[in-house]
């Protein structure tokens, strides 16, 4: 006897409704991810297709049609390229900035210490997007206005990661510091050779989702550009529309397109996305 | 030791220098700014005269301010309460399940999440669709009206658009909901369960009490997020009624970037910052308080 006809015996009313819970769950998964499964199909189908009438759940005439377009007469290449660049560098310079700064708060002894820590605490609540005009007023003062360097600096502002790398340090046990200063090590080689390395999961996760939320920034992208060549493909693929007329297939491929990175990234990396977002949560996972 | 501590002062400035400059010039620098600029009739770029609190009384009278206050509200109503109770249903659902089929139908809540905007708004522009949007056959079907211009019917824009950012949003709900039900022991529902508790017994007396602290945690965290909310009312509006459905921050954008008042839409800025400063005190309270409980 199997343990699902076992249990079924011993408690027959619960596991009916048991069973309707969990084919409601299953239904309700699909209807979530059933946009996203029609846009991936949309854009596989030619364009006189997508507007016939009726409901192709699977391409009858299968193309890349729609792909090659947006990459070939589109400025998406050079969106994809910034979007590129100004996520990694964003990535690599708020991992740097927060583990140093981390660092520092976590073992080093200075004046201001506690200062510093509470006020890193406290901006957490202010929030980015009532800065716009004076990010935009700074950056025109520094002649960053619609350059790549304008994009990245405001979203450097990162006091979540400060705080997790923070506590992550915190509890590295004192012993290893104590025999590695004793074998002769600096500071930064406490850093870079003990404090990240043991905590390299915590860095891989932060940074994963670092990348992400820079590659999904709408807001400040959209302000500080000015001109398509400029552009990050989330701002690109909204600003600039066929001039003939609206074309689905082409719209749902480039929209594909400016997912599949950010996508790749969590499917490959689900258990860190999870981790960090519970992190920056408050919630150690 | 007194000799280490020079060095280490110094190798602490070297670590912490980029943090400070960043968040110096880029944060406490714009933040100050922004007060400033509240007092002053300047424009978006350049310098403009001193005039009081006139930015401030010009609030009360302007209509379009407290439309933007009402639509960002209701915004916020329409989006926040719905993907905390449904975020917490589903949580229920997913941590019933075991092995593979627990994570398949965690990840399929939690994929769009991880989408840019832009992304969403074109999945869904396209799913609802007035002339071939694939939704428009079911609206049909209970309605019994044919092509309906969802985001261009006034009354229907906010609860579409607060529907998608749900769907966009709640694998985020969903994610906190089954770690905080992870934590419930289950020797506790066992041991219930030999009491003869019913299923909602047990919903009602163990879990809920437990979790209702990561209640507070995602409704407030939603709250705080959807106060900022820009985008996806941004996007969908273009070519549309904006004004009729504008919220603050796009307020904020149109006041100073698109009709140039910028010490006008700083006071705006600002009003949004000291609305989400006091509800950011009021989570940590809220949260503060059932630590030490």
């Amino acid at each position: 006897m199997t343990a699902t006809a076992k249990s079924l015996l011993m408690r027959p009313r619960f596991d009916r409704v048991g069973l309707l819970i969990t084919l409601l769950t299953i239904f309700v998964a699909i209807f979530w991810l059933f946009p996203i499964y029609w846009a991936l199909v949309t854009s596989f189908k030619p364009e006189q297709d997508v507007v016939q009438p009726g409901i192709e759940f699977w391409p009858k005439n299968f193309t890349f049609e729609s792909y090659t377009f947006v990459v070939l007469n589109t400025k998406l290449a050079i969106w994809y390229m910034n979007s590129i660049i100004t996520s990694t560098a964003i990535t690599i310079l708020v991992v740097i900035m927060s583990a140093s700064a981390g660092y520092s708060i976590s073992q080093l002894n200075f004046p201001g210490r506690k200062f510093l820590w509470w006020m890193i605490l406290a901006s957490f609540m202010i929030p980015i997007p009532a800065l716009i005009i004076n990010h935009f007023v700074l950056m025109n003062q520094l002649n960053l206005i619609n350059t790549l360097t304008g994009v990245v600096l405001p979203q450097l502002i990162a006091p979540v990661t400060v705080i997790i790398y923070k506590q992550f340090f915190d509890s590295v046990p004192k012993d290893f510091r104590d025999a590695a200063i004793i074998d002769g090590a600096t500071e930064l080689q406490l850093l870079y050779r003990l404090y990240l390395p043991m905590n390299w999961g915590i860095t891989t996760a932060l940074a994963i989702i670092t990348f992400i939320g820079a590659w999904n920034q709408f807001l400040w992208p959209f302000l500080v550009t000015t001109t398509e060549p400029m552009m990050n493909v989330t701002v690109g693929i909204t600003q600039v529309t066929d001039a003939f007329g609206v074309k689905y297939a082409r719209q749902l491929a480039t929209a594909v397109l400016a997912a599949l990175p950010v996508a790749a990234l969590y499917l490959i990396f689900q258990r860190r996305v999870t981790q960090a977002i519970m992190l920056t949560a408050g919630i150690k996972g | 030791m007194v000799q280490s501590r020079r060095p280490e002062i110094v190798t602490a400035l070297i670590l912490l220098a980029p943090f400070l400059v960043v968040y110096g010039l880029l944060f406490m620098y714009p933040t100050i700014r922004m007060v400033i600029l509240t007092f002053t009739d300047s424009p978006l770029i350049g310098t403009g005269n001193w005039v009081g609190l006139a930015n401030y009384f010009r609030l009360f009278s302007d209509r379009l301010v407290s439309a933007s206050v009402w639509n960002t509200l209701y915004f916020v109503l329409l989006s926040v309460v719905p993907s905390t109770i449904l975020g917490l249903l589903i949580a229920l659902a997913v941590n019933r399940l075991k092995g593979w089929t627990q994570s398949a139908v965690l990840a399929a809540f939690f994929l769009p999440y991880i989408l840019p905007v832009s992304v969403v708004f074109r999945i869904w522009g396209w799913m609802l669709d007035s002339q071939f949007g694939i939704y428009q056959y079911p609206i049909t079907f209970f309605t019994g009206q044919q092509n309906i211009p969802i985001f261009r019917t006034l009354w229907l824009f906010m609860p579409a658009v607060a529907f998608i950012t749900v769907w966009w949003l709640i694998g985020f709900n969903v994610l906190l909901f089954v770690a905080g039900l992870r934590n419930i022991s289950q020797e506790i529902y066992e041991a219930s369960e030999l009491d003869g508790a019913t299923r909602w017994q047990q919903f009602t007396r163990i879990t809920w009490p437990l979790i209702w602290p990561i209640t507070v945690l995602v409704a407030t965290i939603q709250l705080i997020l959807q106060l900022k909310i820009f985008d996806q009312v941004y996007l969908f509006a273009i070519g549309g009624r904006i004004d009729a459905t504008m919220t603050m921050v796009q307020l904020i954008y149109r006041t100073a970037f698109q009709k140039n008042q910028g010490g006008y839409g700083a006071t705006i800025a600002f009003i949004l910052f000291v609305l989400i400063v006091v509800v950011s005190v009021l989570q940590y309270q809220l949260l503060r308080v059932r630590e030490q409980k």
